[in-house]
């Protein structure tokens, strides 16, 4: 599992490159945190692109960054998911606080 | 039910099995020669049953893991079965959204995603202790597709 952050203007991507699960969850929370922390962006997109599989965990950890950038009025996007954790992300409703985009 | 084919592993409940355990189950299904959609889903539903052992059966020990699984020539069932400490109500804990371990970010959608990535979900007290959770997924084979004409 690896994450790779740029800046673009006023946005963090913020791509999630292998498998999220239990067993990388901690790992992806912390680097997550460590780019998300310090931030001067207005906006976080997650790009999922290179994320080739991810479960139930995976939203945990989505909700956990989400809510910490919510105190800071920091939005948090989603951005070209697989079909699977599309399905993930619609059954567990998270494109409601975490919008997708193209 | 006559199966075609059975197998059984066994590993400890350490979150690095996962991966393992969601590969294997999928490489044993690939002989029905089911889609790469289905082949997600049986993964990702074994990772769900795989994850409540690690972080819910055995929270504070290694336990054993124990997953079956049986084809037929259009099924695929999935028993995943540990000796941890049990779930108490079993209809809450298939609740969307409910989790017991609220301070930890958990989803609490483990058996939501089982449920609508399989075709079946049924979860038994396990005899001695534990859970066993068993998952049913009809294949749409290219096999029996090829067969029937539907697909040449």
């Amino acid at each position: 599992m690896q994450i790779n952050a740029r800046v673009i203007q006023d946005t963090l991507y913020l791509s999630l490159c292998g498998e999220l699960d239990e067993n990388s969850a901690n790992y992806v929370r912390t680097a997550l945190d460590k780019q998300l922390t310090n931030t001067l962006c207005k906006q976080v997109i997650f790009d999922l692109s290179e994320l080739s599989f991810m479960d139930s965990t995976g939203i945990g950890v989505m909700i956990g960054r989400y809510k910490k950038m919510k105190e800071r009025n920091i939005p948090i996007f989603i951005s070209n998911p697989s079909v699977h954790i599309d399905k993930i992300f619609k059954m567990t409703a998270m494109y409601e606080i975490m919008p997708k985009i193209n | 039910m006559n199966y075609i084919n059975q197998m059984t592993i066994k590993f400890d409940s350490l979150s690095i099995n996962e991966g393992f355990a969601r590969s294997a189950v999928a490489a044993f299904c690939v002989q029905l020669e089911p889609t790469l959609d289905e082949i997600t889903d049986i993964k990702t539903a074994v990772s769900e049953a795989v994850t409540n052992c690690v972080v819910h059966a055995y929270p504070k020990k290694i336990g054993t893991v124990e997953i079956w699984v049986g084809l037929t020539e259009q099924t695929v069932t999935i028993i995943v079965r540990d000796s941890g400490v049990g779930i108490l109500d079993l209809e809450r804990a298939r609740e969307p959204f409910y989790t017991t371990k609220q301070n930890e970010e958990r989803a609490g959608m483990g058996f939501t995603v089982m449920e609508s990535f399989m075709d079946s979900l049924e979860l038994h007290h396990n005899t001695g202790g534990g859970l066993e959770v068993v998952m049913t997924k009809k294949i749409q084979s290219k096999k029996q597709m090829a067969n029937s004409g539907i697909n040449g």
